[in-house]
């Protein structure tokens, strides 16, 4: 067992006391940036590099403290989420809707525990394919060209109708708004200008972050607003732990998304996002029989946090691997590496073996510390909530104000921030589903840019799509999704399809 | 017991916002206390460096830096952010700049948003540095920065560069640049080209030189646009696109594995370290050129003294070993243009792209 060798002389590195506090340190700076609306690990991580070079710090220690930053900033960015409302990043919207609609319901306690939790198991599960299949993984994502991401998007958007709720058609009119949306700034393949109306600060696009917290940020407080003078809402704290039965009842879930996560995470750019809201609309599919995803089923938070770990440890392959950063946060990590003359590529691994084996040991550890952070620690978040509203949604909406400031120290942002917190509003008064428009603004790009790309390498040939066997797979699998729920409720024969959707 | 936990919330939230404000990518961090004295140990270390830097201030008298910032106008990561960190640390390390160089990130616009930031707001700030590229030349030239030009800015220099190399994947039918350039000949459509910018954007524009240098009609080349290099050598490894036309500092990994080669470097000299043996596009016989200088201008207002200073220090940063050793840790080759030099190499270089761009008719 030449792994097992290695995993033990990774652990020699990572059991060091100074590499176990540099673990301890990045994760506790990771938890912190990602609960903070607006600032991310890669915030963090610029910050420290110019630090760790400073001290001298060997790079394994050092690729250890940025990777803590990477995925505890996946166990920070649920919290503010579920007791708030406002997720910190767009990773995190799908555990906002269903964590927050659990924490108006007197559950933040378990939505916390159970965040934590599916958060370690996603971020286990994944290390272990990690340091199993690194190598062959990097060979599966270089297979993934322009036709296979077009057919992805595809999929991820025939899976949309979940999140509509009720109404199908004001579901489907807000993944348009966010295409829409998306279009705005440059024009990725021919550099023209779209809907920038001369405002040069658009022509990258509206940024996730200013759009999703005025979403969620700025909505939520008009909301608190308009209800000013009601009984205050959030005074039940409930139950914090989970139940045994809740443990089981998402075991399965929890798996699921992980291994959603990985895979996906794995695929440089395509992110958190999309494995934490494939990850759920999944479940919807399979597991919802009483229609209770989006109500606060402790199922619906589990699942996303699961698949966002686990795409955050998928993101290391490629960046390991090929060299090729899937995220800001990797090409941030990317520029560090390359700084300690170590180059990642196919023969990282090879060349650097107690980096790579260090970190994986690392990242186990890591693991084990964040659940141990965290966990007790969900009884002191959902103290945040007995924090009188008057002084704890300002509070909130000062620290967004402060964040979306420092992303560009541009005061433009805070502008489109509020406006978009009005639209938020707005749509969240007339029943739109928030979630649908901000995954149309993430998926637009990916779709428009790769389908362009493959007409452009094919000569506008359309059978291109359809030329490889994972293209087809996902093509079939789109349909599937999107004919599956009728076939469910024809038959009712609801279990055995189910299983083999999972295969 | 209530106000009790009331003030340890208020407390979390104190440390919420002082993270908040300290996360902004700009600076290295408000140290703790063991830590600050471990940074300002590593510049006391150079005291013998930051003597000889004691020409520069007297050669530009009425001039000393304070708060010096430097505006990378792009995300962290990429090549301005490294332009700005890297100079700023080598800045105050060999003591040019007292304290550290206060790094913003301004991205937007390909560089516009900080141009347009600079040349309105910050117009006569001394202590001013902007990371700059060819990047910055060519959408100049193309004026994507809308009203503003290259003469709304001091340029002051610049200290290294990276080099384009043509790339295609281990197993590609191409072994010599003579066998692409064969094929372009006869079918121009039938290699596919993947780089990392848009059309008409930098890794596009290596490709049309090269072809206008081996006198192949530009606008025939079949060029496919992705995010960024990574994504286009990926591509080009998943065999969805023929050739690369990256620079050298994104390919060393691919490179060392030997799953691709490098068909020619757009370098005026052949190259050494891993690139040893591969030659200049200009040594096959085509006379194609490109060049990533590493550089930086100032506000169009800044002073002469100041501007005077920031060439000389430049100038003497890059005499430095610590620089050697940045240059060589970010895979780059060191390029010295300066001041009354680089002006004119920067206006050449746009006149060039310019012309080279409505040849090329993406520009009127």
């Amino acid at each position: 067992m030449e792994i097992l060798n290695f995993l033990f002389e990774g652990f020699a590195i990572a059991l060091t006391p100074f590499n176990i506090a540099m673990a301890l340190a990045g994760c506790f700076i990771g938890t912190a940036v990602g609960m903070l609306p607006g600032i991310g690990p890669v915030n963090g991580i610029v910050v420290l590099i110019p630090l760790t070079f400073a001290l001298g710090l060997p790079p394994e220690s050092s690729i250890i403290m940025f990777a803590g930053i990477y995925y505890g900033s996946q166990y920070g960015n649920s919290i503010s989420a579920i007791l708030l409302n406002v997720p910190g990043t767009s990773a995190a919207v799908m555990t906002a809707m269903e964590g927050n609609a659990m924490t108006k319901k007197g559950r933040a306690g378990p939505a916390l525990a159970m965040s934590a939790i599916a958060s370690f198991f996603g971020g286990t599960v994944s290390i272990v394919a990690l340091m199993l299949f690194a190598p062959a993984l990097s060979k599966w994502a270089i297979r993934f060209g322009p036709a296979e991401y077009f057919a992805l998007m595809v999929f991820a958007f025939s899976t949309l109708s979940s999140l509509s709720g009720k109404n199908l058609i004001k579901g489907l009119l807000a993944t348009m708004m966010g295409l829409m949306l998306a279009t705005v700034g440059l024009d990725p393949v021919s550099a023209v200008d779209r809907y920038t109306f001369g405002q040069l600060k658009l022509l990258d696009g509206l940024d996730f972050v200013v759009v999703v917290i005025g979403f969620f940020a700025i909505n939520e407080i008009l909301r608190y607003a308009e209800n000013i003078h009601d009984q205050e809402v959030f005074t039940k704290l409930g139950r914090v732990m989970i139940t045994a039965k809740e443990f089981a009842m998402s075991f399965w879930t929890m798996v699921r998304g992980a291994a959603i996560g990985f895979f996906v995470g794995v695929l440089p750019g395509a992110g958190g996002t999309i494995a934490s809201f494939v990850a759920w609309t999944t479940e919807q599919r399979l597991v919802d029989r009483q229609g209770t995803f989006g109500t606060g089923d402790i199922r619906g938070v589990a699942a996303p946090e699961a698949a966002n770990n686990a795409s955050a440890n998928g993101a290391m392959i490629p960046l390991l691997t090929l060299g090729v950063p899937g995220s800001e946060t990797t090409a941030v990590m990317l520029g560090a590496l390359l700084g300690m003359n170590i180059t990642p590529g196919p023969l990282f691994i090879a060349n650097n073996p107690t980096v790579f084996w260090g970190l994986i040991a690392s990242m186990y550890v890591g693991n084990v510390l964040l659940l141990i952070l965290n966990l007790p620690l969900v009884g002191i978040f959902v103290r945040i909530l007995k924090v009188p509203g008057w002084f704890l949604m300002p509070a909130v909406v000062a620290v967004s104000f402060v964040a979306v400031y420092s992303v560009n120290n541009s005061p433009f942002d805070i502008l489109l921030m509020a406006a978009f917190g009005i639209m938020g509003y707005l749509l969240y008064k007339t029943e739109f589903p928030l979630a649908s428009v901000i995954l149309g603004l993430v998926l637009g790009p990916l779709m428009e840019n790769n389908l362009r790309r493959a007409m452009s390498l094919s000569d506008g040939d359309w059978t291109y799509l359809f030329s490889s066997p994972i293209a087809i797979g996902l093509w079939i699998a789109a349909i599937a999704s999107l004919f599956l729920p009728l076939i469910i409720k024809r038959f009712g024969a609801a279990s055995e399809i189910s299983k083999e959707e999972v295969n | 017991m209530k106000t009790k936990k009331f003030l340890l919330i208020l407390v979390v939230l104190l440390i919420m916002v002082l993270v908040a404000a300290c996360a902004p990518a700009e600076e290295p961090p408000p140290p703790t206390q063991g830590e600050a004295t471990q940074e300002e140990a590593a510049p006391a270390e150079e005291v013998s460096s930051a003597e000889e830097a004691a020409p520069a201030e007297e050669a530009a008298a009425g001039f000393t830096p304070g708060g010096v910032e430097c505006i990378a106008p792009a995300n962290p990561g990429g090549g301005w952010d490294w332009t700005c960190r890297s100079v700023g640390q080598t800045l105050s390390d060999v003591g040019l700049v007292d304290g550290t160089v206060k790094v913003t990130n301004m991205a937007g616009g390909g560089g516009g948003v900080a141009f347009a930031n600079v040349v309105t707001q910050q117009n006569d700030n001394d202590n001013l540095l902007v990371a700059a590229s060819p990047a910055t030349t060519l959408r100049l030239a193309q004026g994507q920065y809308g009203e503003f030009t290259e003469d709304d800015v001091r340029w002051i220099g610049a200290v290294g560069a990276d080099f384009a190399v043509i790339t295609v994947a281990a197993d590609s039918p191409y072994e010599t640049l003579e066998d692409l350039i064969t094929v372009l000949q006869e079918d121009p459509g039938s290699v596919n080209f993947g780089g990392g910018s848009a059309i008409g954007g930098q890794d596009h524009m290596k490709v049309m030189v090269l072809a206008q240098a081996a006198g192949i009609d530009p606008l025939t080349l079949k060029y496919t646009p992705f995010d960024g290099g990574g994504e286009a050598m990926t591509a080009m490894l998943g065999g969805f696109v023929d050739v690369f036309p990256g620079d050298v500092s994104e390919v060393l990994g691919q490179l060392e594995a030997g799953e691709i080669q490098v068909l020619a470097t757009l370098t005026a000299d052949p190259m050494g370290g891993m690139l040893e043996g591969v030659p200049t596009a200009k040594e096959q016989g085509y006379d194609a050129e490109w060049i990533v200088f590493r550089g930086f201008y100032g506000p169009g207002g800044m002073s002469d003294e100041a501007y005077n200073y920031w060439v000389n220090a430049l100038g003497q940063m890059a005499d430095s070993p610590e620089w050697e050793e940045q240059l060589q840790q970010g895979g780059l080759e060191k390029i010295v243009r300066l001041g009354p030099e680089f002006e004119p190499f920067v206006s050449t270089q746009i006149t060039n792209f310019r012309q080279l761009s409505r040849d090329l008719g993406l520009i009127e």
